[in-house]
């Protein structure tokens, strides 16, 4: 590379006023929200309607001794905290992407109809009386039938992010009409269950390792594009002046979100606001670089999730309310709390 | 005999049923400075773009370093060509320093982080434009004129070979324009790179451009050094309008006569 003579000078004074904004600061957020998730798991084990002291949580996790605590631990509260940690991370992972693909920060994860589409896969499986161990399956294939869906529609590669914005709203509403039909139809019996995928809930739950897997591989593939994803922000045609191959970027981002936010929905339903506010509470926070932005949504995202979870568990015990209304209630006034101290920030 | 950083051979350039030139041969050797003058919608921009893949072309027309532009890869060619764009985008938020550091993308690979010689660019080419003080506001709280000073700093962060300038003096002052012309002029020239600009400002274009060509619309053209082609004659056909020179200490300065 050659570098201009006029430019042949130290970085140290850039390096200065980088390490106020930049490293140290998002090293320290990075590390924050690591201890935060560790809180949270500790957390959503022990709170409950019958409480587990830490230290047993901590000796049951090390040492596993047969009685009540194991049980509650080992079958109840850490398959659902795993479950809620892992479509935590799902979601504001996919919803981080969803926002730079799109460039409109009001972008979610269930922009593409994903969530319509794996609700309408699902309750025709109960509506058809089909074994319910088809129903994960059935709303699989429902959500990527709509990221087709939409995609198709779209124009294929051509798409322009207005276009795809659109398409995505308006096969929501087309789900959203579906699901009413379906809804009026079918007897009161099958309602219950029918919620589940409709407001999100994470009571019946459950992970497998590839859940993880998943989360993992889609967190890596992103770091990999994170600073074509930083080019892509300030739109497609500097990316691609900045040497980015846009087409095969944004389907890359496409089937990635589509695919996270799929199996989002397949554990816990569709779960609101976590993919569309984690991303924004983060680049509120100084983590604009998608290098940062993009392990701190996931572990907010997980935190946040499993948090929110624990207060459904815990706020009217023994009753249960669905996590999505606690993702609002907690969301909305910490959202709006760093908005107002973002707004004065220089 | 030097191979120019850009040739086009018999190149095509049309938008729809809009034939925006036709066979156009040009060639851009290393030091030199061209302006794409012509009226709005005469195809300027879109020149540009094809000269860095950025539009529906025949990549086999155009030359870059003496390769086609088709063997190129994006990557490969964002090393060697930067553009500045006529409008910025802001929709996400992202610092000055940030924007300013994406300058550097095309010569890292994907996992590694920014070296203290990219920071050094960055860190010059925001002082360059008379930013440096702005490194941790937001872009989008910027000033149009600051906005183009930002892109600026970038492409010069970026440090091409062959600079595409669109409608380069916008939103600038007087004295930024100037001295960004200048800046970049003596850039290419000690560094044997090459700029070509598209601009409206024909005064600009007699002063830091050594060749011009002139967009009539329609696909023809007039190429060749900015002394024969910048001619009240051309210029006053071109545009469609009465085009008059006088001759000044900084040399011809070009204005509207009053015939319409």
């Amino acid at each position: 590379m050659s570098v201009p003579d006029y430019c042949r000078t130290t970085g140290a004074a850039l390096q200065e006023q980088q390490s106020a904004v930049s490293p140290l600061r998002q090293y320290m957020l990075l590390s924050a929200l690591t201890v935060l998730l560790v809180i949270s798991v500790l957390l959503a084990l022990s709170s409950g309607s019958v409480s587990v002291p830490l230290s047993s949580v901590w000796q049951q996790l090390h040492n596993p001794t047969p009685g009540i605590e194991q049980q509650i631990l080992w079958d109840l509260r850490l398959p659902r905290a795993m479950a809620a940690l892992v479509t935590g991370g799902l979601l504001a992972l996919s919803g981080v992407i969803m926002q730079v693909l799109l460039r409109n920060p009001l972008a979610d994860p269930y922009i593409l109809g994903v969530s319509g589409g794996a609700a309408v896969g699902a309750l025709a499986v109960i509506l058809l009386g089909v074994a319910s161990i088809w129903i994960t399956q059935a709303a699989f294939a429902g959500a990527l039938l709509s990221v087709f869906v939409v995609f198709g529609l779209a124009g294929r590669q051509q798409w322009s992010a207005t276009r795809l914005l659109l398409t995505g709203v308006v096969v929501s509403a087309g789900w959203g009409a579906v699901i009413n039909v379906m809804l009026t139809t079918s007897n009161g019996n099958n309602v219950q269950s029918m919620l589940f995928w409709l407001m999100g809930d994470l009571s019946q739950s459950r992970t497998g390792s590839w859940h993880f897997v998943l989360l993992l591989a889609g967190l890596l593939l992103m770091l990999s594009q994170a600073r074509a994803l930083n080019a892509l922000a300030r739109g497609e045609l500097v990316a691609a002046a900045l040497g980015v191959n846009v087409p095969r970027l944004k389907l890359i981002l496409y089937f990635t979100a589509a695919m996270l936010t799929a199996t989002a929905v397949t554990v816990a339903g569709s779960v609101g606001f976590v993919g569309l506010v984690i991303p924004h509470m983060l680049r509120l926070l100084g983590a604009r670089d998608h290098r940062w932005l993009l392990p701190c949504s996931v572990l907010l995202g997980s935190s946040f999730l499993l948090l929110a979870d624990t207060l459904a568990r815990t706020i009217v015990a023994p009753q249960q309310l669905p996590v999505g209304v606690l993702t609002a209630m907690i969301g909305v006034p910490a959202f709006l709390f760093i908005l107002h101290r973002g707004a004065r920030l220089p | 005999m030097t191979v120019p950083i850009v040739r086009t051979r018999q190149l095509h350039l049309q938008i729809g049923n809009r034939v925006l030139c036709d066979q156009l041969n040009l060639s851009v050797t290393a030091g030199q400075r061209l302006a794409v003058l012509g009226q709005n919608g005469s195809g300027k921009t879109t020149l540009l773009h094809a000269l860095l893949k950025l539009g529906p072309t025949d990549e086999d027309r155009i030359e870059i370093d003496g390769r086609p532009l088709s063997s190129w890869s994006r990557a490969e060619l964002a090393k060697r060509v930067g553009i500045l764009f006529q409008d910025s985008h802001d929709d996400m938020p992202a610092t000055v320093q940030e924007t300013v550091m994406l300058g550097r993308l095309p010569h890292l690979p994907a996992w590694r982080w920014e070296s203290e010689q990219d920071l050094a660019l960055a860190e010059q080419a925001l002082k360059t434009v008379g930013l440096e003080q702005l490194a941790r506001r937001d872009v989008g709280s910027l000033s149009g004129g600051e906005r183009q000073r930002l892109a600026i700093a970038s492409l010069l962060t970026q440090a091409p070979t062959l600079y595409l300038l669109d409608e380069p003096s916008n939103h600038l002052d007087i004295s930024f324009q100037i001295k960004t012309l200048s800046l970049l002029s003596d850039t290419v020239k000690r560094d044997n790179g090459a700029l070509i600009m598209a601009t409206h400002d024909i005064n600009l274009a007699a002063r830091f451009c050594d060749q011009v060509l002139l967009l009539h619309g329609g696909g023809a053209y007039t190429l060749g050094a900015q002394a024969d082609v910048l001619t009240d004659t051309i210029l006053s056909d071109a545009y469609d309008c009465d085009i008059r020179h006088v001759n000044t200490d900084c040399g011809r300065f070009f204005y509207p006569g009053d015939k319409l």
